[in-house]
């Protein structure tokens, strides 16, 4: 049996809005899209305009840096909108379906078959590729780069995050398709890491041709950065791929059936939603049927993925391609007379600042109010207690502040993504916007080193 | 508590950029977040943001430094009434601490507080809190008849050289407290030092007996009258002479304890300067070629400013060590030389002060050294793979 790694250092937030255990189907929905800022360091040019009609499978754009790479329509039907950002960046691809959807049909063959090259080629077509990204910087994964080992977190620790085990296990099959597909990818190892907490389904512990790692330990055990970090860490020069399981199961399914079939399930939970409960859905779904009559009243945020890297969308905006939850929780934009001050019983925190620490296991209801202002770095224990990896927060942040490219590579920029910083970003006194500050860091390392 | 917000909406627009005194939009966001908690909403990056923010962090330090100052204010009037060779009650003892220790905090505030809005507006920056803990501070750790105009000159040079200078709040090198201590202690020595100025009134010198002598137990330690130290329980209660808040080791203890539940202070370094004090007393004792390096070593932990210094000085977490093991490294360091000063230096009676800040001064140093062993482990990492 494989050892198991204790994560000691993190946080759990406590958060009202669970999804309950009950898969729906919903209603299809009338809009899908596919939202080029999913998908990080990407150029998007467009290969449709308004009018035209596509299948689930046809590309929609793809990527300047990478012209072999596809972003594909999720259901077939008519572009509607192309809604752009500042500078013209194109924010959302939209696609209105057909209420029967209809398939390109691609012609895949046995995986096991199939050289690297020619997988690589079927899945680029497809749409599915961007399913397989890098460390470091979380970009898509290049195929002209051997990665060392693949890996795949196949747990969600993050708040209120689905169970990915209940979302696979119907699945076996396609996710071991999957499996064998990446198995092609690489000479390394496939990392698959589960939860030891509780027995993972046996979609993921009678997978073969894996190497299976388990954790323990509150969030971020779940993340990949943090699995690699202790399994297997990233060197200067070394590329690693990784996914997870929903994404696997997709490709699976594609190597099974020759289409582009997206369906996945989500979670929509937090505290605003009625019942919080499993949804099956096309990706990329307007979550406006979701939302009808399940939802509290107020000023809402509603947030596709995670409240912690999650982004914020409209009550009638769409999932994310890698989301596979939507987090429904109120807005916090009230003054609160001496609001400091108060004894704290109702807010949720990580310190030991207020009376609510003493109330264990209490799940808040927690808004998006920042709750002070932004300051200059002052404590300097807090991001220690949340940062699991054998790195040093504060220093990598500060480095990249002042743009120090040398001493950001030694003090182990290849290692982090931003969602490893979200904690960090969470319990800051100082209410310094840490994820933003590590992209920036990625970023920048990126372009030194292409 | 509607109208007052809807007062302050209403003037509001006068402190913004273009309003009538835009020059006040520091100052005002300042008061303004003090009242009400800003309905600013998270924009980019996480979602939610912990209830914990700096206004409730510096809060709690000062809430945990008021133990000390209440007791200060007592045994200010405690030990005037007993030079003069008078009698009181408790309030009454309290009243005249009261009198002369509340202008001194005054003063460091209004001095402070006006330099700190002036820079933050400078800068274009909302108010950093950090001052309101220095603020309170710099009264306890000085003599209580230091004049207050002293007090105005020693805060405005400790915001101003030790902490604008560098940046502001969370930049600076030293402990700003201690530096406007240390600003008093080598511009004003006569009133810093001897045995006249830890109680009220003795400098004045009126109606003062002749059986009061008005030294503290470090001087008498120092002088090697050990057999004029108070005793254990004395010094831990802290009825005897000393700077205003130093004294009551009972007291700061109290505020130790909030400062470690809340988890605000590092329990690693209060500890390990607790630890580095008894080693070096450890190692004087076996020495011991003078009376004063006999004195058991848990005593100098009671003595003078160290269990102050320890708890609300050492732990300021911009001015110490940043990492785990160098929290502990540093902390050793100001304990262990803390003690060594004061028993072996006689220029210095006491050397809590000093400890702390040529520690201040090497914590980046300690930190880079821990950093350099991260570095060099992932450096060895790539190698080992290679």
């Amino acid at each position: 049996m494989s050892k198991v790694n204790k994560i000691k250092k993190g946080l759990n937030i406590n958060m009202l809005g669970a999804a309950e255990k009950i898969i729906k189907k919903a209603d299809q929905a009338e809009f899908y899209a596919v939202k080029p800022t999913d998908f990080q360091g990407i150029r998007p040019k467009l290969v449709v305009k308004i009018g035209d009609k596509v299948k689930a499978g046809t590309p929609l754009f793809y990527d300047k840096f990478q012209p072999e790479v596809q972003f594909t329509s999720p259901v077939s039907g008519e572009v509607v909108e192309i809604n752009r950002g500042e500078r013209r960046v194109i924010l959302e691809v939209v696609v209105r379906a057909d209420a029967v959807i209809e398939y390109e049909e691609f012609i895949v063959g046995d995986p096991a078959n199939l050289s690297r090259e020619e997988i690589i080629k079927v899945l680029q077509k497809s749409g599915l590729w961007p399913a397989i990204r890098q460390r470091p910087y979380s970009t898509l994964a290049n195929p002209n780069d051997t990665p060392k080992s693949i890996f795949i977190s196949a747990f969600d620790s993050a708040p209120l995050a689905p169970d990915m085990d209940y979302v696979s296990k119907e699945c076996t099959d396609c996710f071991q398709k999957g499996i064998d597909v990446l198995s092609k990818l690489t000479d390394g190892t496939i990392h698959l890491n589960l939860n030891a907490e509780y027995p993972a389904a046996e979609t993921f512990t009678e997978a073969k041709g894996v190497q299976i790692n388990k954790f323990t330990g509150p969030h971020p055990s779940g993340n990949v950065g943090v699995q690699i970090n202790k399994v297997d860490p990233i060197n200067k020069g070394d590329i690693v791929w990784y996914t997870y399981p929903q994404e696997i199961i997709a490709i699976g399914r594609f190597f099974e059936k020759g289409i582009y079939d997206a369906t996945k399930i989500i979670a929509l939970t937090g505290s605003e939603v009625k019942n919080p409960k499993y949804y099956k859905i096309i990706n990329g779904a307007s979550i406006k049927n979701l939302a009808a009559g399940n939802i509290d009243d107020g000023e809402l945020r509603y947030i596709s993925g995670n409240v912690l890297t999650g982004s914020k969308i409209t009550g009638e905006g769409y999932v994310g391609y890698y989301d596979n939850q939507v987090t429904v929780i109120p807005e916090g934009n009230h003054h609160e007379f001496l609001g400091w001050a108060t004894p704290g019983f109702k807010k949720a925190t990580a310190s030991r600042a207020l009376f609510s620490s003493l109330l264990f296991g209490k799940k808040f209801r927690i808004d998006t109010n920042i709750n002070g202002g932004p300051r200059a770095f002052v404590m300097s224990h807090e991001y220690n207690k949340v940062f699991p990896m054998d790195i040093y927060p504060v220093q990598l942040i500060k480095s990249i502040m002042i743009e120090d490219i040398d001493k950001m590579e030694q003090l182990g920029i290849y290692e982090v993504d931003e969602e490893d910083f979200a904690l960090c970003e969470y319990v800051c006194t100082s209410k310094i916007e840490v994820q933003s500050i590590i992209r920036t860091g990625l970023d920048l390392m990126r372009k030194e080193m292409s | 508590m509607k109208s007052l917000r809807r007062y302050i909406d209403k003037i509001k627009p006068h402190f913004e950029k273009g309003g009538k005194f835009e020059i006040l939009e520091s100052t005002f966001e300042a008061f303004e977040t003090f009242l009400f908690v800003s309905d600013e909403v998270t924009s980019k990056g996480t979602h939610i943001r912990d209830a914990n923010d700096m206004k409730r962090t510096m809060a709690i330090v000062v809430l945990a430094v008021v133990p000390t100052v209440l007791f200060g204010m007592w045994n200010t009037g405690y030990h005037h009434f007993m030079a003069t060779g008078q009698e009181g009650t408790m309030f009454e003892y309290f009243w005249l601490g009261f009198l002369r220790i509340f202008p001194i905090i005054v003063v460091s505030y209004v001095v402070g507080l006006g330099i700190e809005f002036a820079f933050a507006q400078g800068r274009g920056h909302a108010v950093n809190e950090g001052f309101l803990v220095s603020g309170i501070l710099i009264p306890l750790i000085i003599p209580v008849d230091t004049p207050l105009w002293m007090v105005a000159v020693a805060t405005a040079f400790a915001v101003v050289i030790g902490k604008e200078v560098f940046g502001g709040t969370g930049m600076n090198i030293m402990n700003p407290a201690l530096t406007a201590r240390a600003f008093l202690f080598f511009a004003y020595p006569s009133f810093m030092s001897g045995n006249s100025v830890w109680t009220h009134g003795m400098i004045a010198g009126e109606g003062i007996i002749d059986s009061y002598s008005g030294a503290t137990p470090l001087a008498e330690a120092a002088a090697g009258n050990m057999d004029k130290l108070p005793s254990v329980a004395e010094m831990f209660i802290g009825n005897i002479p000393g700077s205003i808040g130093e004294t009551s080791v009972l007291a700061i203890l109290i505020g130790a304890a909030i400062l470690l539940i809340t988890g605000i202070a590092s329990a690693r370094i209060i500890i390990s300067t607790f630890v580095g004090g008894i080693v070096m007393g450890l190692i004087l004792n076996i020495f011991a070629v003078n009376a004063y390096m006999e004195l058991p070593a848990y005593q100098h932990l009671l003595l003078g400013g160290f269990a102050f210094g320890a708890v609300f000085m050492a732990t300021d977490p911009v001015s110490a060590a940043q990492t785990a093991k160098g929290k502990i490294i540093y902390g050793f360091l100001i304990g262990f030389l803390a003690v060594l000063i004061r028993v072996i230096n006689p220029a210095f009676p006491e050397g809590v002060m000093l400890a702390i800040l040529l520690m201040n001064v090497f914590a980046p140093l300690i930190d880079h050294y821990v950093i350099e062993g991260n570095i060099k482990k992932r450096l060895k990492r790539a190698k080992v793979k290679a």
